[in-house]
Formats: C-alpha cells, sequence, structure tokens
C-alpha cells in the first residue's frame, strides 16, 4: 500500500484562475483529508513532496519548507493558473515555511490558515480569516485514542526478544515451564500500562513529566499483578516487579512525547536526563533481584 | 491548549522586545498562543507551553526571537544520542 500522492497541482471541483488555492503535504491521508473536507467546492490543491510525512512533522524535518512550497509554485506554474496571489498554509506549516521568503521569491502571499483541514471551509467563507479556534491545538481522549496502537505495534515490535529471555528466565526463576509464560504476561501489562493506558490517561496521571506518568501506570499495573495472583511469589521477586514493571512503563511512557502536540525539546531532553539513568538501575537491580531470588531463596 | 501541561521553566524561547516591530507574525504562526501582541510589541505570555517548534523565530522578520527548535520526541532522541556514540566509537576506531 503507498501513503504518497504525486506532488503537484491538482484540482477541486473545477475551479476558475480565481479560485483559492491550499496547500497540504503528500502524505496520502493528508490529502484525502483536505480533498474530503473541500469536497462539493471549487479551489486548487497544491501538493508539496514531504515523502508521505505528514505536515507537522515535515515541517519539523523542513521537508515541508520554504525551498518545497518555492520549488513546487514554481514547478505547476501557479502564477499562470491562478489570477490572484495568495497562498493559505496549514498552521502547522509554519515550522517550516518562511512565509516572507515564499512571497519574495514567488510573489505569492502566504497566509497560515488553520491547524485542522476541517476548519478550512469556514476559512475560506470568511475571507480568510482565522479565528482563534482554528488556531488551537486539541488532543482529546478520541484523538489519543487512536494514536495508541501505533504505540502497542511499536513497543510489541522491539519486545521480541525481551519476551524470548523472559521465557528463558522465567522458566528457570519461576520453577518450570508451567510457570514460565507468568513474567510474560506481567510483561505485557507493564507494555499496555506505558504504551496505551498512559497516553489515554495522560492529563490526569500524577505530575508533568511522562517519565513519572509512565511509571504511576506501571506500579498500579505491579498492585493489580500482585493482588490478582496472591502472595505466591518470594520476596525478592515480588520487589523485582516493583522495579521491573514501573521501569518499562515509564520508558514507553516517555516514547509517547513524539506522538503529542504539547512536548518541547528543551522538556523531553530534561525527562531523558533525568529519568534515563534511574530506568536503567532499576532495570538491572530488578533483574538480579527476580533471578537471584530464585537461586539464593530467602 | 487546555488541559495539557509539559515541563515548567525549561523552553528555550526569548524575544527581543526592543528589536520587536509588532508585526504579530509570531502570535499567527503559534500553534499554543504563547505570544500577545501589547502596546504595538509582542510579549511572551505563556513561555511553559512553548513546544519549540519554530515557527515564530522562522517568521520574525526582525529576528527578534530566538530558539533552540526542534522536535520533543523522546524515541527520536535516543536514537540520535546511540546514532552519534556509534560515530563516536567508528572514529576512536579508526585513530587506533
Amino acid at each position: 500500500m503507498s501513503y504518497l500522492v504525486p506532488p503537484g497541482l491538482y484540482v477541486i471541483g473545477e475551479p476558475t484562475p480565481a479560485d483559492p488555492v491550499v496547500v497540504t503535504a503528500n502524505y496520502k491521508m493528508s490529502y484525502d483529508i483536505v480533498r474530503r473536507e473541500l469536497a462539493g467546492r471549487n479551489a486548487w490543491l497544491l501538493v508539496l513532496e514531504t515523502h508521505g510525512i505528514n505536515v507537522w512533522c515535515a515541517a519539523g524535518k523542513g521537508t515541508f519548507g520554504t525551498g518545497e512550497t518555492v520549488r513546487r509554485v514554481q514547478s505547476t506554474r501557479l502564477a499562470e493558473v491562478v489570477n490572484h496571489r495568495l497562498l493559505p498554509l496549514p498552521i502547522l506549516g509554519a515550522a517550516g515555511v518562511s512565509a516572507r521568503e515564499v512571497r519574495s521569491r514567488t510573489g505569492f502571499a502566504v497566509r497560515f490558515a488553520t491547524i485542522r483541514a476541517r476548519d478550512l471551509p469556514e476559512f475560506l467563507d470568511n475571507g480568510m480569516i482565522t479565528t482563534p479556534a482554528m488556531q488551537e491545538l486539541t488532543f482529546t481522549l478520541a484523538e489519543r485514542l487512536i494514536l495508541t496502537p501505533i504505540e502497542m505495534v511499536a513497543a510489541l515490535k522491539s519486545s521480541i526478544p525481551i519476551i524470548i529471555i523472559l521465557l528463558l528466565l522465567g522458566g528457570i526463576a519461576e520453577g518450570g515451564p508451567s510457570l514460565a509464560a507468568r513474567p510474560v504476561i506481567a510483561y505485557f501489562g507493564a507494555l499496555m500500562a506505558g504504551a496505551f493506558a498512559a497516553p489515554l490517561l495522560l492529563p490526569w496521571l500524577p505530575t508533568r513529566s511522562f517519565a513519572i506518568k509512565g511509571a504511576f501506570a506501571g506500579l498500579v499495573w505491579a498492585l493489580v499483578w500482585h493482588a490478582l495472583n496472591g502472595e505466591d511469589g518470594s520476596a525478592s521477586a515480588t520487589a523485582a516487579s516493583f522495579l521491573l514493571l514501573p521501569a518499562v512503563a515509564s520508558f514507553l511512557a516517555l516514547n509517547f512525547t513524539g506522538s503529542t502536540p504539547f512536548t518541547s525539546r528543551a522538556g523531553v531532553k530534561k525527562e531523558i536526563r533525568l529519568a534515563l539513568p534511574v530506568m536503567a538501575v532499576a532495570l538491572l537491580l530488578g533483574t538480579t533481584l527476580w533471578v537471584m531470588g530464585r537461586f539464593f531463596p530467602a | 491548549m487546555k488541559g495539557f501541561e509539559y515541563l515548567r521553566n525549561v523552553a528555550t524561547l526569548k524575544l527581543d522586545r526592543d528589536t520587536c516591530i509588532g508585526c504579530g507574525m509570531c502570535a499567527q504562526v503559534c500553534p499554543h498562543q504563547v505570544f500577545a501582541i501589547e502596546g504595538k510589541k509582542s510579549r511572551i505570555i505563556e513561555r511553559d507551553v512553548c513546544m519549540e517548534c519554530g515557527a515564530c523565530a522562522l517568521n520574525c522578520p526582525v529576528h527578534a526571537i530566538a530558539v533552540d527548535s526542534g522536535v520533543g520526541c523522546a524515541s527520536g532522541m535516543i536514537n540520535e544520542w546511540l546514532a552519534n556514540l556509534k560515530i563516536l566509537k567508528n572514529g576512536a576506531g579508526g585513530c587506533s
């Protein structure tokens, strides 16, 4: 399946030279959404080459940028196609596009229009005026929910070696193959705590730190796990689980920073610097406790 | 953006009000309403919600805004860091 649309100038309806031009990325989903929102209208759609990446991420990388905007306006001869010089761009493209440079190089006046394609019809109907609501980001429960499958699949993919190690160690530490699956189930729960529960419950988990939010979700899972299993493990195995499960969930929640629209580079840098060493110590100490507890039971 | 706040006192955003000409471009491009135009000058009203995307600095016509822009993504930054380590290791190998 291809997520790319060839860059260039497209028509929506039957546009005349006086009709507006809107700009988007050549990620198929971006293209489809803009087309859907403008269905029934006449407009030109200028699609930039962002290598199949959405507007926001491409603006961050600079592919949805000044150079590509200028290049695409020129290669499509937009100035000959339309008789106006207005170029509404998505607001989230502003991180890559300098409006004044596009204007000086192409003659087109960039208007940073709306964040969502959904607001484009209203923007166009109201004489290209951006209302405060069109400029405000949201991150609703539904918006977070649709991101979680990617988080879970990515976490599962990198989990394969961990699951193999857990099965092998579990066979030794938990005393035989019948109990070997238990650490894997505990791990899977921590994965769900970090990659599913933490993103969904984001605003309600304590502190502003994603690492702490994740550790909290992992801790709750560790408590649930022990409540379900009763007091059948050794003390060191129990202690180990309270170190390992929050560490896994914390790491995965920290990774979710990249999927949110409000985390800063400086903030993530600070979290990595403070939280990663703590996770590493918890991981080392937890694994040692768990394996040693089996060989040298208290 | 309501209901979401990231770490306080870390954003690298700086605005030089003496250079600012009050054109309002920063307020137009900011997806988090960090700026307000007051008395023909821009002012940072919510520094802590800045996500350092860099749109304001790029679009400021008089270069009155500075920000260490980038993407706030932990896995990206960890991968970057690992890649750098690898380069350093290879570099050291080449030297010896």
